[in-house]
């Protein structure tokens, strides 16, 4: 395709969007449509049709409105009124509004700091597009950054940029992307890959579905630069078959990209080919783990196994395999289109950019969120969160998920990065953020979180397969007031034991929720042991008290 | 040559299948190793102790049960000598009080994970997991026994297979795999839950695959794979077949 062609889409695109005079942006993101907002879109449809404004209004279905708590969310355009949990039979007041102004008792406050506060770079389309048309992205300035990156930039370049803007891996741990691009492009090998993973699977985190729901052509905008500056021409995308709107978009936007030959041979006459397969995991959590992940795309059991040789030098099918989260190539074609430079003026010194957060728990605005690298915790829970509902006191947040840990309000101030979250005793992680507040019982949320490793743990190495599961047995002998003195020793011991002794990630780092809370919490623990009672009153302790 | 160009210098080509020698520390002994060398290979050719349990000469490397961390100096990981290369000036610690804590409460937990009960068991006094206890002079057990309930195979004509005994180190998976080319053994679920399996998890004497060469029982460490009539301490393995079998493919192979 030549760049006249590709413009005249955009262009055609946007000229199509302008001839209507109003825009109904209905939230089609999976939080939206299971409180029935399928429904709500078909009904807007009928309710402009017997309103006789058929071609002046557009319902469209678009990405992640952000807000989840409020959902089903519709916005309108032009003016931005968002309007908030809707229900079928509201539909005709929001189009008779269009013509008359903000209906007043469905409107969802937009000057509040949820929206105020964030800086959107990976989430910019989120809302904004219908993620099932490839058109209203090109219209965005989609895939111009794969058109400068074939045709203007050398691999050599484009790394180069990437490593200027800072960019480091958004799936937890945080290593930088243009090493591991440099990395990747050094090896010389006949073949090589791009996988992007979205197995995301910590408890509580919608970021990595959010963005294949809303916009999942910038991802594949994403790997293809991968692809081009490493040298691979074939990529895989694993996602988690229990995402299957995610699976569908996807395969939807493979379809339209290839159509207008984005992928497949010589995408823009640059000579460079590159294919994308989708990959679905069967419910593994361990499958997150980048070796068990090459295993399960290679139709073993996805079982992690030791690193070196890291990916990067022998991936998958043994070839040099780069593996990258879906943030992480989120966050690709904004740069090559504004540069490093401009990427690495957001965020701190040594974590650029923005973070998705998927914001939940006891917090009045559960939902996603994007901020700069940096932003206090104290902005995100009470600002952007809008605190604790109910007149609740804050505990604590949740961050990291099962590799993770609690972080306690005497910290409320840090700066989340990485470095931060990890001075704390707990990660970045791929975005989750559990907040708690006084009626969490944090020997329980340590318990939950154990559990969790122990039904996932692969089995395959002895301290993460029985370790899990004897601390597990403390804790829960604990929660449900039949600790003993000499426990929470035991606890550390094994604790110790599993984070240094287990072959993968998810081993060693699943003890940090419990090191975390009996670093913070340890009176918790021990008015459990001593006292037999909860100070929260949630946990097993206080049911069991109830009974006697 | 014409003055004043330079041309690049032509890099040495090692000859195919030739490995780079490197010389490091196993506690403070100078060693000398090839690249493709574990660390685990090179401590045993100068006859320096590790413990291990899913590593077996002549199979593929597990790297699972842990029992053979070392300590690495300036490495913050400990690391499995099994599948750990070694690095020119590396200064590797095998007995470190660090290492041999760590290698104690690993297998002690082994032994809390199933019913291990050397008293009634066919491999009593020829069993690896009872030798380590003995040379790693455990005498007690810190952590709570889980005491799963588990089933017994006893369907093959031959040989029985007791999931009690099983510590997954996956020797029957790998011989099967490797060296008699049946791939009955496999592994099934996660966690505490895994078990090993013959064909599509059914009973091992319906097997299809199986071609009851006995492979299995030989390389297993416990009395979890063990030869029908015999009794308590009778089943003393034979695993002379490997690295015959093992020089005879290599041979095969050049």
């Amino acid at each position: 395709m030549m760049l006249e062609e590709f413009n005249q889409i955009g262009i055609s695109e946007r000229e199509r969007q302008q001839a209507y005079r109003y825009h109904l942006r209905v939230c089609g993101a999976a939080g939206c449509l299971s409180c029935g907002s399928g429904e709500l879109k078909e009904a807007l449809e009928k309710e402009v049709d017997r309103q006789s404004m058929t071609g002046q209004v557009e319902v469209k279905s678009v990405g992640c409105l952000g807000l989840c708590t409020a959902g089903p969310l519709v916005q309108v355009e032009p003016g931005g009124v968002l309007y908030q949990q809707l229900h079928v039979s509201d539909a005709t007041a929001v189009v008779a509004s269009l013509a008359s102004g903000p209906a007043a008792g469905l409107c969802c406050p937009t000057d509040q700091h949820f929206f105020s506060r964030q800086t959107k770079i990976v989430l910019e389309n989120c809302g904004r597009i219908d993620p099932e048309r490839i058109e209203e992205y090109i219209a965005c300035q989609g895939y111009t950054a794969l058109y400068r990156a074939l045709r203007e930039l050398t691999p050599r370049e484009i790394i180069d940029e990437i490593t200027a803007s800072g960019l480091r891996g958004r799936g937890g741990a945080g290593y930088p992307t243009g090493l591991k691009w440099t990395t990747v492009s050094k090896a010389i090998s006949e073949n090589k890959f791009v996988i992007c993973n979205g197995d995301e699977g910590d408890p509580g985190a919608f970021m990595d579905r959010s963005v294949l729901e809303s916009d999942p052509h910038r991802v594949l905008e994403g790997m293809i630069i991968a692809g081009y500056a490493t040298g691979a021409h074939t990529g895989f995308i694993y996602v988690r078959a229990e995402y299957p709107l995610a699976v569908k978009r996807l395969r939807k936007a493979l379809s339209q990209a290839e159509r207008l030959g984005i992928l497949g041979k010589n995408i823009f006459n640059s000579g460079f080919g590159f294919d994308i397969q989708v990959r679905l995991g069967a419910g593994a959590f361990v499958c997150g783990e980048e070796t068990a992940l090459i295993a399960s795309i290679e139709g073993r059991t996805g079982r992690p196994r030791s690193r070196p040789p890291y990916p990067a030098e022998s991936g998958l099918k043994g070839y040099p395999t780069l593996i990258n989260n879906v943030e992480t190539l989120a966050n690709i074609a904004p740069i090559i289109r504004h540069g490093g430079d401009w990427f690495s003026s957001i965020g701190t010194e040594k974590s650029k950019g923005t973070k998705v957060f998927a914001l939940a728990g006891r917090v009045r605005n559960t939902g996603l969120i994007e901020v700069p690298m940096g932003t206090s915790l104290r902005d995100i829970v009470f600002e952007i969160g809008g605190g604790i509902p109910g007149n609740g006191t804050f505990k604590a947040v949740q961050t990291g998920g099962p590799s993770g840990g609690c972080v306690p309000a005497q910290y409320l101030d840090m700066p989340v990065d990485y470095e931060s979250l990890a001075g704390v005793g707990s990660i970045m992680g791929s975005g989750g953020m559990i907040v708690m507040d006084q009626s969490s019982c944090m020997v329980d949320v340590a318990r939950f979180f154990m559990e969790f490793c122990r039904t996932e743990s692969c089995g395959k190495c002895l301290p993460c397969r029985v370790g899990t599961a004897q601390i597990h047995n403390i804790l829960s002998r604990i929660a449900s007031g039949f600790g003993r003195s000499a426990d929470l020793a035991a606890v550390e011991e094994l604790c110790d034991l599993v984070k240094n002794t287990s072959l993968c990630g998810l081993g060693q780092t699943a003890p940090n929720p419990v090191l975390s809370t009996l670093r913070y919490f340890r009176e918790e623990y021990l008015s459990h042991i001593e006292g037999k009672r909860c100070l929260a009153g949630s946990c097993l302790v206080s049911s069991a008290r109830e009974v006697l | 040559m014409t003055s004043g160009t330079v041309l690049p210098r032509k890099r040495r080509v090692r000859p195919v299948g030739s490995h780079r020698i490197l010389t490091f520390k196993i506690n403070n002994r100078d060693v000398s190793s090839r690249e493709d060398e574990s660390i685990l290979a090179v401590a045993r050719q100068n006859n320096i102790y590790i413990p291990t349990l899913c590593h077996l000469d002549g199979l593929s490397e597990h790297g699972a049960c842990r029992l053979c961390i070392v300590e690495i100096k300036n490495a913050p990981k400990l690391v499995p000598a099994c599948i750990t290369f070694p690095q020119e000036g590396m200064e590797v610690s095998t007995c470190s009080e660090r290492v041999i804590d760590y290698r104690k409460k690993l297998l002690e937990m082994l032994f809390t994970e199933r019913n291990h009960v050397c008293a009634v068991c066919v491999s009593n006094g020829h069993c690896e997991l009872q030798d380590l206890a003995i040379q790693l002079n455990i005498t007690h057990v810190r952590y709570e026994y889980l005491y799963p309930r588990l089933a017994l195979d006893g369907s093959h004509p031959r040989f029985i297979m007791d999931h009690n005994r099983c510590v997954l180190c996956l020797r029957c998976v790998r011989v099967c795999d490797e060296i008699e080319g049946a791939h009955t053994w496999d592994v099934m679920n996660r966690g505490l839950d895994t078990r090993v399996i013959t064909d599509l998890n059914i009973p091992w004497g319906s097997s299809e695959t199986c071609t009851s060469c006995g492979k299995c029982v030989q390389v297993c460490p416990t009395g979890a794979l063990s030869e029908k009539g015999k009794s308590v301490a009778e089943m003393v393995k034979r695993r002379q077949f490997l690295p015959y079998l093992q020089k005879m493919r290599r041979w095969e192979e050049e």
